[in-house]
């Protein structure tokens, strides 16, 4: 088969692309695209290293192929900051070292941002299990979920 | 160049016709959450890929009087969005929302699960419990087949060639109904069940009318422990109804010793998980209502 | 809490918690791992792995690979020069040139699934994976032996002829897996055991587990024409990249230059060698840059693990808890080459405690696994957890408060090891002091609970580092090292550069540079970044202060002792010097040109004095008797950190060591089928611990500073990774009345362990 041309939308930005039909979309992002911010940790959908979203829905892009982005909204980890300006989950991620080697870091923002957009009040064991598909080996996880829960807090006084 | 083509399917018949002219070679891609993990470890190359996802009778899910119908493809993170589901088949819900990470929920479906075929596959024991009905549409034809008959073995099913599967449909529910599934895993996320048992049962008062119970991961396919089932109906879920119903359900198990668990840990689970559903299910029935954790 | 100095304490900076500065880029995604690079032109790299654990290769006929269109080289073992019989340092560990070419490409033998036999590279990784298909390689099957007792048995298939035991008493006459026996004594061993009123004797064993970083290796190397080659590759040590691939393909180490890339998790498993002789040797024969990365199950096929072992001890105690004699056997699996940390699993077996009289045996025995690499504090999370769940026995038996017990016994200042080393300043009886008043350790058990507590040791290490401090036109400062940053490093570097320049964290800048750019630097790794990269920059920063004051004693015309340092600036000493207004750094970069050119300072040292560490750590948690699932309620972990430069990245340290512990405890183990083939090569069934699976991870950092460290740093990360199995298992221990001696106690095992003890317990 020929590659196939795929029209999407990538962190805001109408982008097209060729790929073949059993190209992953992370492979694309990264290969094609020049978007290297998501990582593949497995390939198989166990770490989350390479989460985004797709129509604002949380998914591993190693487990989805490239063609089915085709009239969907892509957001990916470069798409996080606004300009200069780095979202209060990044923010807070540095401020509380919640980062050591920093390869699952992308993924865990976009995961995170994900849970914050649909619950600004998450319990701890709500973040945790929201969070269980994506894989740390340096930290533990304690920072990282009292960053979440840390910025949660101030989006719920911001919305007061 | 790739051998593989990539389709994208507008209708049902469509799709059949697709696979159809496949010739065994052709895949059903709905959240990919399986197919691309085995294409990726060679166990699996297909010739053509058939998307399902633009097609709205196996992406929606629809109520006619109490009975859900779930379009096969429809995304778990979608199923467990839906209120009304939700509240009527907590257990199948809860079954659906435990297949992977918060990511594969995004992608993965209830029929994706179910024709993968694995015998430890989350969503199917629940809907076993509750006697979900499977819509497969053919080239030619519409068939349906309860749920518990729709695996053949580990990986098989029992579609012909050129058939997909469409819906599940839930029988509506009576009053004083509950459900609920457990699994045993060793972590709490992220693993394959060792043992899955799902509990439907309907009460009136404190005696439980009827009782179904589906368990996986401890034979080539999931079974419906109708010994279980016996067990419980008529009784008051009394100690001597639940050590009757555990032990039905061990004594169906023909697990094996893998990297997962050992026949004797099995074995043993089953009983314990289908006390603790059980429980679950009778407090839900009597309007008592649980969260997963 | 950001880039506030820290006012109170003795520091202006050191123990403050600024943001690192490589924040911005790992948090947006634009921080570049070894993956990350590309080269215009460049081929795809893929190798051809072995699927069987043990076999004679006959031969290997790779002409259909060579000739499919878009293949441009393909090697093997040919490809690469025999290498002499010499063993050299890789980070704690040590390794075999002979061994390390046969590791990265297997010569007469292939010795585990996973290894490596050939090597393509092609101009798309589809076409390379379709290559290696087409790779014939005649194998005859061997019997293999996977298991460390197996593999011991006089009877065990042998996986090399050559290798007879070293230090074997009476000395080895044929060749066997036993690759190694060593043996450390202090006292009278049999008198202690004969003195002693209690004697405890427990066999335990462990099984390998993966360091699990979440970044597979990954490489990119370029060969050029004139015989120079760049390297990027994901490394804890591109100096050790540099060293191996030079002696590994005959090149001059100053003819190849690599340039680490941000690494995504080492813990010792990056300091060794697989793709980058590959990918080297593959461009120089394809003239293009060629890209390498390994898939999860290749990482875990074939990349090292920790080993798994079979411990023995036997402790001999008074009534009154004082500890009289120490016994140990430790064998431990080193996978298909020689070099398990056995050593180092033996010398830290007892020294958390001052002990009369000691003896330690252990034996390093090869099978057909992946050859071992390091993994944080190597070998002694296996002696601890036999130990340290003997020594929980003991405090069982005599009713004494698990801390208490090793209170008494503990190790200070002076005490004499069983490995030769006397103790300098230490902080074993401060942290278990510690742990014992901290939040946790005061908070009655809840109901259903249990608390398991145990202790942990390792030696850390200094090495070489080099250093440079230079100045820019406008007075900023740019601090060169050359050790990649895997935990927070250079924010820490930063600040004890700030510290010792006396100017603000945001006005230095530190760098990491690659070989070619910066002396010699030993691995990330040991825990002696902080430690001995922090000496050499705070050295380099001394240097630069020389020389900045010269600066200021030409520009005023004085003498050169005529000039201090102080607050970032060049004062005169005295008014009897003159009086001058300060000048900065900024006014004296401004007049460089006139005084004497560019200011910089550097330093280069093999650091020694390295502050050994101790830890303690405390779990409370519940078994569910019916399933054999653990849940953990509450963690601590105290721990002797010296001075605490960043404490963020201190306590990131504790808490990613315990957790990774607890997975050590728990579910992490490599399982083989009979084939000896691995059945779990990926992280759904190699189950390291998620998110839900655990608390919050306390901590408590005991400051003993070091005082052989300007700042008293002491090395930190390795530590907190040796008491977590132990504390699980003693709790477990409490929690059920049942004593697991074997890793993991994973819920089936730690069922059928419950079930096997029920009619003993009901007879009770």
């Amino acid at each position: 088969m020929a590659k196939i041309h795929v029209t999407t939308i990538i962190n805001g930005a109408p982008t097209e692309f060729l790929c073949e039909p059993n190209q992953t979309l992370l492979d694309v992002l990264r290969d094609n695209l020049g978007l290297t911010g998501s990582k593949e940790g497995c390939g198989s959908g166990d770490c989350g290293a390479c989460s985004v979203t797709i129509d604002g829905r949380l998914v591993c892009s190693c487990l989805v192929l490239a063609p089915e982005a085709e009239g969907a909204k892509v957001e990916t980890i470069e798409g996080m900051a606004k300009g200069d300006k780095l979202h209060p989950l990044q923010k807070k991620f540095i401020e509380m070292a919640a980062l050591q080697c920093g390869i699952c870091t992308p993924g865990f923002l976009v995961a995170s941002r994900a849970l914050l957009e649909r619950n600004n009040n998450p319990t701890e064991t709500e973040i945790r299990f929201w969070l269980a598909g994506n894989l740390c080996r340096c930290t533990g996880y304690d920072k990282i979920i009292h960053a979440v829960l840390d910025v949660a807090a101030e989006m719920r006084e911001t919305a007061k | 160049m790739s051998d593989v083509q990539y389709k994208v399917a507008k209708t049902v018949r469509e799709a059949a016709s697709l696979m159809l002219a496949a010739k065994g070679k052709g895949r059903i891609l709905a959240g990919g959450t399986d197919l691309l993990v085995q294409m990726k470890s060679g166990m699996v190359a297909p010739g053509v890929i058939i998307d399902v996802k633009k097609i709205p009778e196996m992406t929606t899910i629809t109520d006619t009087k109490g009975s859900f119908r779930i379009g096969a493809a429809t995304p778990a993170a979608v199923i467990g969005e839906h209120k009304k589901l939700k509240k009527t088949w907590p257990g199948v819900v809860e079954a659906i929302n435990l297949i992977g990470s918060t990511q594969v929920q995004g992608r993965a479906s209830a029929g994706g699960n179910l024709c993968n075929a694995s015998p430890a596959a989350d969503s199917v024991p629940a809907l076993v419990a509750a006697g979900a009905v499977v819509t497969i549409q053919g080239p030619k034809t519409r068939r349906q087949v309860p749920v518990e008959k729709f695996a053949a073995g580990p990986g098989k099913t029992t579609l012909k060639p050129g058939e997909i599967v469409v819906s599940m449909t839930l029988p509506a529910r009576p009053r004083g109904a509950g459900d609920a599934y457990l699994r045993l895993i060793p972590r709490t996320e992220m693993d394959i069940a060792v043992v899955g048992c799902g509990v439907s049962l309907v009460m009136k008062g404190d005696t439980c009318v009827s009782a179904r119970v589906g368990l996986g991961a401890v034979a080539p396919t999931v079974l419906l422990v109708e010994a279980a089932g016996k067990a419980l109906t008529g009784s008051k879920l009394d100690d001597a109804a639940l050590d009757a119903a555990a032990n039905a359900c061990s004594a169906a198990c023909r697990p094996i010793d893998d990297k997962r668990g050992t026949i004797r840990y099995r074995t043993k689970i089953a009983g314990v998980l289908l006390r603790r559903a059980t429980a679950i299910a009778r407090d839900r029935a009597n309007g008592i209502s649980h969260q997963a954790h | 809490m950001s880039n506030a100095p820290n006012t109170s304490g003795k520091y202006k900076w050191i123990g403050s918690r600024p943001d690192r500065p490589d924040g911005a880029d790992k948090v947006t995604g634009r921080a570049r791992f070894a993956a990350d690079f590309n080269l215009p032109g460049q081929l795809i790299g893929r190798v051809l792995r072995s699927p069987h654990a043990h076999a004679r290769i006959k031969s290997i006929d790779a002409s259909k690979a060579e000739a499919l269109p878009g293949v441009k080289a393909v090697v093997t073992a040919k490809d690469f020069p025999e290498q002499a019989d010499l063993t050299v340092p890789a980070g704690e560990m040590q390794v075999n040139l002979r061994d390390i070419t046969r590791n990265i490409m297997a010569r007469e033998k292939v010795l585990y699934e996973g290894h490596a036999v050939a090597a393509v590279a092609a101009t798309t990784d589809a076409i390379a994976k379709q290559a290696l298909s087409l790779i014939k390689v005649d194998y005859q099957i061997l019997p293999h032996v996977i298991d460390v007792g197996e593999a011991m048995r006089p009877d065990a298939p042998v996986l090399h002829d050559h290798l007879m035991t070293d230090g074997a008493k009476p000395p080895a006459t044929k060749a066997s897996n036993i690759a190694k026996r060593i043996e450390f004594a202090k006292g009278d061993i049999a008198a202690g055991f004969a003195k002693a009123e209690i004697v405890i004797e427990r066999d335990y064993t462990t099984q390998a587990v993966h360091q699990g970083y979440i970044e597979p290796h990954a490489a990119l190397a370029s060969a050029s024409e004139d015989g120079q080659v760049q390297v990027w590759s994901t490394t804890q040590g591109h100096f050790q990249v540099r060293g191996f691939c030079a002696r590994l393909l005959n090149i001059e180490t100053s003819q190849i230059r690599v340039t680490p890339s941000e690494i995504g998790g080492g813990f010792g498993g990056k300091t060794v060698v697989y793709l980058e002789p590959l990918a080297i040797r593959l461009s120089q024969k394809s003239g293009k840059p060629v890209k390498m990365t390994m898939s999860r199950e290749d990482v875990f096929r074939a990349s090292g693990p920790a080993p798994g072992g079979n411990v023995k001890v036997k402790i001999g105690a008074m009534k009154d808890g004082r500890i009289v004699a120490a016994h140990c056997e430790v064998a431990m699996q080193a996978g298909a080459f020689p070099g398990s940390p056995v050593g180092p699993a033996c010398m830290c077996s007892f020294a958390c405690y001052d002990i009369d009289n000691i003896h330690v045996v252990g034996f390093d025995v090869v099978s057909n696994r992946p050859k071992v690499a390091a993994y944080r504090a190597p070998g002694a999370p296996i002696s601890a957890w036999a130990v340290e769940s003997t020594i929980d026995l003991l405090s069982q038996q005599l009713k004494m408060d698990p801390i208490d017990l090793r209170l008494k016994n503990a190790a200070t200042k002076g005490t004499k090891t069983h490995y030769g080393v006397t103790f300098g300043t230490i902080g074993m009886v401060e942290t278990l002091e510690a742990a014992k008043a901290s939040p946790h350790y005061q908070t009655p058990v809840k109901p259903g609970f249990a608390r398991g507590v145990a202790a942990g040791f390792w030696f850390n290490v200094g090495a070489d580092s080099s250093a440079a401090a230079h100045v820019g036109e406008d007075g900023s400062v740019t601090v060169i090292s050359g050790n990649p940053d895997i935990g927070g490093s250079r924010a820490s570097l930063a600040l004890m550069a700030a510290e010792e320049l006396g100017v603000d964290y945001d006005k230095v800048r530190p760098v990491i540079a690659d070989t070619a750019s910066i002396g010699f630097n030993f691995v990330t790794g040991g825990s002696r970044v902080t430690f001995a990269t922090g000496l050499a920059v705070v050295n380099s920063v001394r240097d630069l202060i020389r020389e900045l004051k010269g600066r200021a004693a030409k520009t005023w015309n004085v003498d050169p002792d005529g000039v201090i340092w102080e607050n970032g600036m060049a004062k005169p000493a005295g008014s009897n010097v003159g009086t001058f207004e300060p000048l900065t750094i900024a006014q004296l970069a401004a007049t460089a040109g006139r005084t004497g050119g560019p200011i910089n300072g550097h330093a280069q040292l093999n650091v020694t004095g390295a502050g050994p560490g101790f830890g303690v750590h405390v779990v409370d948690l519940a078994v569910d008797a019916d399933t054999g699932i653990v849940s953990i309620g509450r963690y601590t972990a105290a721990q002797d950190v010296g001075t605490a430069i960043h404490p963020s990245y201190v306590e990131g340290q504790l808490q990613g060591g315990a957790v990774q512990g607890i997975g050590w405890a728990l579910n992490e183990e490599y399982i083989y089928n009979a084939e000896g083939r691995l059945s779990n090569p990926g992280f759904l069934d190699y189950r390291i611990p998620v998110a839900s699976d655990l608390p919050m991870i306390e901590t408590v950092l005991v400051e003993v500073p070091n005082p052989t460290h300007p700042y008293g740093v002491r090395g930190v990360g390795e530590v907190p990774i040796v008491p977590p199995t132990a504390a699980v298992g003693n709790a477990v221990a409490r929690a059920t009345g049942v004593r697991m001696l074997d890793l993991p106690m994973s819920p089936p095992k730690l069922s059928a362990a419950l079930d096997a003890a029920l009619p003993r317990m009901a007879a009770e």
